[in-house]
């Protein structure tokens, strides 16, 4: 994964501090070609990576990278699923059939040859595939070499301690997509206790990375022990806490974490955008043997810590 | 470790599930819902057990308490049922669909002495609760208006028969968006007990309002206004904000942050003249297993803890959610005197 990667939340109006800005941001971003000039920007100082929800809008994103492939020659999206407020507004509105109804193409249940309702009853798995091939549609022909579940999938998944989807929806996407599993949470520590559990190792795991402990559940202390001395390739996600800290603060505090493979960030300014880009090329460390599960880091063995 | 049970598993009910399922002091046992797709998920999945009837769950199981999260005609029964059986009860807002129901109810809660709390989440809310200490600090001096306010993205086309397109079965927003902007309101400025001049709108829907306006006057004589509509889709997601007008000052508060614009500097407070921000970074509730807001895990930890210490608590009682049914109640016999000037 490259250092720096490139977020979506600013254009779609997601600001965890604050709603005017979030209003302010929907303005700005009311048309597309707004999010393609800032997405220029960042292609424009180096950076190569955007990370997105599959929010409607990204569809046409997508068709304007697949029209313009000179300019997005080594880009990558990494995809993350499902957009939550889709399906949540969705659930309240029609129901969790109905939801299936809307958001899978064609008739669901007839999707399901054999045995319709019933079938989808009990075949989740197949469900969850659908639901995978329906989202990740408005991406072919591009790179997505890294594809995402959401965080509030992952984490109910997590609470309902349904460790077995993990492990489906790893295989799933490695086999078909192939492309590496990533997982964002709001639980890192329980979360990779938990794939490990069943069989995922060395996952990539975007979560809550920042000074102040904002959004990183469990107390900052047991992240911190969990980025010094187990096995997985974290990306930092919310490390300015949602605005609370000022970028330089807030980079040079991952230096400390050698293991922190990529930072996620999102900015509208090309000015906010450099500088956050050069913070982050500076403080984070390099990785010689980039992905590789046995790096000497990993394994030093006065770091590594029986888990109960 | 304290033995729990579910009882719905809609979009509340399955969070509460993964919160309960995240929390160190709970073992939860079992799960019920009608709907076999949910049922089968759980059965497949999971090693908790399942049921389709309530009182066959709770009469095998023996939790200590129950949380229930059903559509909102069903809250009576099935919270009766777990209260005469002895359980601690968690149920999901609205309380009600009647102030007698929840009536009968607060008071067997508490002939009892079983904890009981309602869902309103909102008081969970490091924000919220920041304005409600502002205002006990009285740092806008006398009010002398309010407005509670709920937006959001729920029905945006006309389409949709769900138990939540029956007024009857407490759909419509007025049950769903707007009980948490008079529980807020009723909680942090005062207990209304007038209503007037309300409206409830159609907008998408065909059986039950999209929008709720109108005015609330409270027992300390202070009047305010409610506007709630959950067919704007300029708004990503819910979004819940109260503003106080005082004499001395405003205060805007919602889920993300607290401004407020004081006309003199307070020294006790060491807040300057003029607009203050402060946001959810410096307020947030810190919780050991994170769902969609500290909000939804805080209300189950505060819940688990009053179990644990045997003390009913301050927050989101059975009475508290009573009275918000009684000025939902208000509300419809307000509006029913209005002559139809809309939908």
């Amino acid at each position: 994964m490259d250092k720096v990667i490139f977020g979506d939340n600013q254009f779609f109006a997601i600001n965890h501090a604050s709603e005017e800005k979030a209003r302010e941001q929907s303005i700005r971003f009311k048309e597309d070609a707004a999010i393609i000039k800032v997405l220029d920007y960042a292609i424009e100082l180096g950076i190569n990576t955007f990370m997105c929800t599959t929010h409607d809008r990204i569809a046409n994103i997508c068709e304007y990278i697949r029209c313009n492939p000179s300019k997005f020659i080594n880009f990558k999206i990494y995809p993350c699923m499902p957009y939550a407020h889709k399906y949540a507004n969705a659930v309240t509105e029609l129901g969790i059939i109905g939801t299936i109804k809307q958001y899978v193409p064609g008739n669901p249940f007839n999707t399901f040859a054999k045995g319709g309702l019933a079938y989808l009853n009990s075949d989740f798995i197949a469900l969850m595939k659908l639901l995978i091939d329906a989202e990740m549609k408005m991406f072919h022909g591009i790179k997505t070499p890294v594809i995402f579940i959401q965080n509030v999938l992952v984490d109910m998944i997590l609470g309902l301690k349904m460790f077995t989807i993990f492990k489906e929806y790893d295989s799933y996407i490695r086999s078909n997509y192939h492309a590496e599993p990533g997982y964002i949470t709001m639980n890192m520590p329980a979360l990779l206790d938990a794939l490990n559990i069943v069989g995922i190792e060395n996952p990539i795991i975007c979560s809550s990375i920042n000074k102040i402990g904002f959004r990183m559940s469990g107390g900052i202390e047991i992240y911190e022990k969990y980025l010094q001395e187990k096995c997985f390739r974290p990306m930092a996600m919310q490390v300015l806490a949602a605005g609370a800290l000022s970028p330089k603060e807030a980079i040079e505090y991952l230096n400390k974490f050698p293991k922190i493979e990529s930072v996620l960030f999102g900015a509208s300014s090309k000015v906010h955008i450099q500088e956050t880009k050069e913070l982050i090329e500076k403080n984070l460390h390099d990785l010689p043997l980039k992905n590789e599960f046995m790096h000497p880091i990993y394994n030093d063995s006065s770091k590594i810590v029986i888990r109960s | 470790m304290i033995k729990g049970a579910i009882i719905g598993l809609g979009k509340m009910g399955i969070s509460h599930a993964a919160i309960l399922g995240a929390h160190p002091d709970v073992d939860l046992v079992a799960i019920c819902d009608t709907s076999p797709m949910v049922v089968n998920a759980f059965k497949k999945f999971s090693s908790v057990k399942t049921y389709s009837d309530y009182k066959i769950m709770i009469e095998k199981e023996i939790p200590e308490f129950v949380c229930i999260a059903t559509p909102t005609r069903f809250h009576y029964p099935m919270v009766k049922y777990a209260l005469n059986n002895g359980l601690h009860v968690f149920c999901e807002k609205p309380f009600c669909l009647s102030p007698s129901e929840g009536e009968e109810l607060f008071k067997l809660a508490n002939s009892k002495w079983l904890i009981n709390q309602i869902g309103y989440h909102n008081h969970f809310i490091g924000t919220f609760r920041e304005l409600k200490r502002l205002l006990n600090c009285e740092i806008i001096g006398d009010l002398v208006h309010f407005s509670g306010e709920a937006y959001g993205p729920v029905v945006t086309k006309e389409k949709g028969n769900s138990w939540r397109s029956v007024p009857e079965e407490g759909g419509g927003c007025l049950y769903d968006y707007a009980s948490h902007v008079i529980n807020l309101v009723q909680e942090i400025i005062g207990r209304p007990i007038k209503a007037s001049g309300t409206q409830l709108k159609r907008i998408y829907s065909k059986g039950v309002e999209d929008a709720v306006y109108g005015i609330l006057t409270l027992e300390n004589g202070l009047s305010g206004i409610l506007s709630v509509n959950w067919s704007d889709e300029t708004y990503r997601k819910m979004t819940t904000s109260i503003t106080v007008y005082g004499k001395k000052g405003k205060i805007i508060c919602d889920a993300t942050e607290i401004k407020f614009f004081l006309k003199e500097a307070c020294k006790k407070e060491g807040l300057e003249k003029g607009w203050t921000y402060r946001d959810i970074t410096e307020f947030a509730i810190p919780v050991n297993f994170y769902l969609r807001g500290e909000e939804y895990s805080a209300q189950i930890d505060h819940f688990i803890d009053c179990i644990k210490n045997k003390k009913q608590a301050s927050y989101n009682s059975f009475e508290q959610g009573l009275h918000t049914d009684k000025v939902i109640k208000m509300l419809i016999e307000d509006y029913k005197l209005q002559k139809p000037w809309t939908k």
